[in-house]
């Protein structure tokens, strides 16, 4: 008996002439499911949550033939409806605070506080990105000791630390090379991406203006080198390699790939999206490639946000570094640290590719990776890296009995578990069983993607999960794939316990509404 | 390690699960020359939170940040004030450790705050939509010429000589490799932009002109006389705002006819943070929406016909279209988007109007105070929050010393246009509702002293 009631009373519940609770309520609302309206039908014309002074004077004479005819159309709320309304909507969205979150290729790891708190030292938060550089020593600093440590744990030569983005990063990487075959007269059209690839690696090369070429996979979910050999030639200008692949597997002839492009004339270009399955136990230098992007917000747990912002630095090979993008960050041989601007760039950075966005790239997120960086050491990312490999193989070992696992059975896999949808029984997709993790209280894994495999289920747990929620996590995956060995329809219609239910994307695409109209359009 | 919750048991067990003897056994298929026995040399072990703390403080501490300064620095970058409420909401863990919203049924948080967001841009820009963000306005802007050049199908943009010079270099960087030309300019220092020599530059080739408004410089173009001489030509306007607090006092750009309208955010409760992250906006008309780059959210209903959102018309994207997609774009900037959308709320458009307007004011008596200070000369008389002084020498060098005497007093074109000897002598400065009269006062003071060394010849 509890301390706090001693007495042992409890409220009656479920008595006799006791009434069911109502389903539909007066609210909308029920209990802690908060239904929430949007600003638009909350807020009044002219309220304003910010007390600004009434500015004294009129707009100078000369801007009269552009003001504005009246304030933009946005309705307002005081703080405490603010805080209400977004509180209220935060509670509608999952969130790896709130339980696994087991997107493959994604890497939903914990965000530690401490990042947040050090990104917002004044020091950082508050500094303009064109302040003389004398005044932002210790921002330079940061930009350029998160460089060391990512050439140092990459094994490669120098870092771009500019792209904002991983999808940036491969812009950033083919520009480099494209800047560099051109240096050597060298015009190459083709970029080789395998069938496994992220959608980003084809749309970035062909953004960058080459033609792209499909790779096949093996049975075994790597890249086929027989096809690749077969292809290289004098019109590849690069291979992209994604390793780990998006299978979860290390493609274990990464260097004889490397070699092989080599030979040909060609680079090689690392998507290094799955890096935190590998940091501190391999170098992809080692490797023999020419760039490899770092997701900040994956490997080095920088939040995602809701869909960013990123940060997508690329480690370059000796030979692309005089190509890297403006500014570039260098530590001078008397320690002192500077970023070669366009000011400085014709005598100490000429052949630069030029620049990809304005300012430095996504100082916020370094502060957050470096902070992350310094509390693991380089030990404690070794640890990382092997617990999100011990973490995903236990899962993949825990269900390949109820589950088709297409690459499970040749060995062990790397940070994420790959199923199909090859065991559900006919009338059962890979789409029910991710709906159905939803009911069960998580986030479904990465579904549908790669593409090499049919109805595959991606599952990232990350080193971040203990054993006892991996084991929660197991036995409600196993509870679904019997749910659906026993045809149970309420999975078809899954989630029922969610905010919403299954929504209309069809509708969505075929009649765009994208902003608020009023309640008559709707 | 604080961050790792498996016990040494706990990895042994889950190993004996696995039937592999060591974990050395799981990384199998790295060839053994790739292997690394153990942690990487010369780099230091884990540390804890107090030690971690400890150095980052020491690194923040060689900055001066702004709030402890008299501070005037804008171009592209600009310090308002950011309401309480905006930070400590964006660090709810549902929304700051939330993924894209993928699984629409568990992320209507960030689904109904994207549409929000949509809503909040359109209505600011005078654009039919908006999309959920891109990384900044540098890339916006590119995205938004070749948005253009694929609407179009021409491949020749015109680039104002008012457009922000990282803006220019990000999308010369880009056309370089996808072979699109651009007809680029640097600005002139007078005091209304030259509207008649881009107008005259627009032909039948012209895919698009880009016109910053208000310009690097703090002028004001006349949007709706190059609208109407682009759309002579089926060329398109594309507007970009690098200050969004601008348009609570001038015209949304899209009511002046521009077709795509994007811009920077940052102003909105994103923060300085030295670059980035930032906010890109994008807006146009509806109609060019499947030649869109981006995410966007969309209006639906579920199963049981309640409303709800989704990411929508996701057939331009990359993980559809691969090769075929609009923009290679995938992780945007969805954190800053509701930095942005809960600061807006916070004002609406009237709280807009009023902060633009003491913004104006406060920039008037910056403006009054510097042209007080002998050798220093206003460009432009028409000016929302930033404005372009001309020195009687390098702006660089000012600016420098003006920092070793506390005072971060503006950005020197010399900065930005390293190239271009005409323009060194310029330097923008730009107040905000956070700048006070002692600011102003300690800028002027300052300013004269360093410049009345300059008449006299004494060395710096």
């Amino acid at each position: 008996m509890s301390a706090l009631n001693q007495s042992g009373w409890r409220p009656e519940i479920g008595g006799a002439g006791e009434v069911a609770p109502a389903t539909q309520t007066a609210s909308g609302d029920r209990g802690l499911m908060l239904e929430e309206p949007l600003i638009f039908e909350l807020g009044r014309p002219g309220t304003c949550g910010v007390d600004i002074e009434e500015p004294a004077g009129d707009p100078l004479p000369a801007l009269a033939r552009f003001l504005r005819a009246e304030p933009p159309a946005l309705p307002g709320l005081t703080e405490p409806e603010a805080v209400r309304h977004y509180t209220r909507l935060s509670r509608q969205n999952y969130a790896i605070d709130l339980g696994p979150f087991p997107l493959g290729s994604c890497t939903m790891k914990h965000n530690p506080r401490l990042n947040e708190k050090m990104a917002r030292l004044p020091g950082f938060a508050d500094v303009h990105p064109l302040q003389p550089q004398q005044t932002v020593r210790g921002a330079i600093g940061v930009i350029v000791e998160l460089a060391q440590w990512l050439v140092t744990l990459t094994g490669m030569h120098s870092v771009a630390m500019t792209p904002k983005a991983g999808a940036h990063g491969e812009l950033c990487g083919l520009l480099c090379i494209r800047a560099a075959l051109e240096a050597r007269g060298d015009a190459r059209e083709v970029v080789l991406v395998p069938e496994s690839a992220h959608g980003t690696n084809p749309a970035t090369a062909a953004f960058a203006g080459y033609r792209v070429e499909s790779i096949p996979a093996t049975v075994d979910g790597r890249v086929d080198i027989a096809a690749l050999k077969a292809r290289l030639g004098p019109d590849v200008a690069a291979v992209m390699i994604t390793n780990p692949n998006t299978c979860g597997l290390f493609e274990r002839d990464m260097k004889t790939i490397s070699d092989a492009v080599h030979a040909a004339g060609g680079l090689v270009y690392c998507d290094g999206a799955n890096f935190n399955a590998i940091v501190g136990r391999v170098r992809p230098g080692d490797l023999g490639i020419d760039a490899m992007h770092i997701n900040l917000h994956k490997t080095f747990s920088t939040p995602h946000g809701g869909g960013g912002p990123g940060s997508g630095p690329v480690v370059l090979s000796e030979a692309l570094t005089p190509f890297a993008p403006l500014p570039f960050a260098q530590a001078t041989a008397d320690g002192t640290v500077r970023l070669i601007e366009e000011e400085d760039a014709p005598a100490e950075h000429p052949r630069s590719f030029g620049r990809m966005a304005a300012f430095h790239g996504q100082m916020g997120m370094f502060t957050r990776a470096l902070t992350y960086i310094l509390s693991h050491g380089a030990d404690g990312l070794r640890q990382v890296a092997e617990d999100a490999v011990l973490n995903a193989n236990y899962v993949l070992r825990s269900l390949d009995d109820v589950l088709d696992a297409p690459f499970g059975k040749t060995g062990p896999c790397m940070h994420e578990a790959l199923f199909s949808d090859e065991s559900l029984p006919e009338g059962f997709t890979t789409l029910d069983i991710a709906k159905g993790l939803i009911d069960e209280g998580f986030h479904p894994m990465t579904v549908y993607f790669p593409l090499v495999v049919h109805g595959a289920m991606l599952v990232e747990p990350t080193e971040t999960e203990s054993k006892a929620g991996l084991d929660r996590f197991i036995a409600s995956m196993r509870s679904l794939a019997a749910r659906a060995r026993n045809a149970d329809p309420s999975l078809k219609s899954a989630p029922h316990l969610a905010p919403r239910r299954r929504l209309d994307e069809t509708l969505a695409a075929r009649r765009p509404v994208l902003t608020w109209h009023g309640n008559a359009a709707d | 390690m604080r961050y790792l919750p498996l016990t040494p048991a706990e990895r042994a067990d889950m190993l004996r699960t696995i039937g592999a003897a060591s974990i050395d056994e799981l990384f199998v298929d790295v060839p053994p020359e790739a292997r690394l026995d153990g942690p990487i040399a010369g780099l230091p072990g884990h540390a804890s939170e107090m030690a971690v703390e400890r150095h980052m403080a020491r690194l923040a501490a060689d900055n001066l940040s702004a709030g402890s300064a008299p501070f005037f620095l804008g171009a592209g970058a600009y310090r308002h004030h950011i309401p309480a409420s905006v930070d400590h909401l964006i660090q709810r863990g549902e929304f700051l450790t939330a993924y894209t919203p993928y699984q629409p049924e568990i992320a209507q948080g960030t689904l109904q705050v994207l549409f929000e967001f949509q809503t909040q841009v359109a209505r600011l820009f005078g654009t039919d939509i908006a999309n959920a963000s891109m990384y900044d306005g540098s890339t916006a802007c590119w995205e938004a010429v070749a948005m253009a050049g694929r609407i179009t199908r021409r491949k020749k943009a015109i680039l104002s000589g008012g457009l922000h010079p990282h803006y220019v270099s990000t999308a010369t960087t880009m056309a370089r490799f996808t072979g699109d030309a651009l007809d680029t300019r640097l600005p002139e220092l007078s005091a209304e932009p030259d509207d008649a020599a881009l107008i005259a530059a627009i032909d039948g080739e012209t895919s698009c002109v880009v016109v910053q408004y208000p310009d690097v410089l703090g002028r004001i173009p006349d949007l709706a006389a190059i609208a109407a001489a682009a759309q002579a030509q089926g060329a398109l306007l594309v507007a970009v705002v690098t200050e969004p607090v601008a348009l609570g006092l001038i015209e949304a750009p899209g009511k002046l006819g521009a077709d795509i309208v994007v811009g920077e955010g940052q102003s909105l409760g994103v923060g300085l943070q030295f670059g980035g992250p930032y906010l890109g906006l994008f807006g146009c008309r509806e109609k060019f929406v499947r030649q869109m780059p981006g995410r966007l959210a969309g209006q639906t209903v579920d199963a049981d016909g309640k409303r709800g959102f989704v990411l929508t018309l996701s057939t331009r994207e990359q993980h559809i279209r691969r090769e075929k997609a609009t923009s290679n774009i995938c992780t945007n900037s969805g954190l800053c988007a509701l930095d942005f959308s809960i600061h807006m709320t916070l004002l609406g458009g009237e709280g807009l109007a009023r902060l633009a307007r003491l913004n104006h004011a406060r920039a008037r008596a910056t403006a009054e105070a510097l042209t007080r200070v002998p050798g220093v000369e206003l460009l432009s008389m028409c000016f929302v929050n930033e404005l372009t002084l001309l020195l009687p020498r390098d702006a660089r060098e000012v600016v420098r010393e003006l920092a070793e005497y506390g005072v971060l007093g503006g950005v020197s074109l010399g900065r930005l246009y390293p190239q271009a000897d005409g323009l060194h002598h310029a330097l923008l400065v730009t107040a905000t509702e956070t700048t006070t009269d002692d600011d102003i006062h300690a800028l002027a003071t300052i300013l004269e002293a360093i410049l009345v060394d300059t008449h006299e010849g004494a060395p710096t």
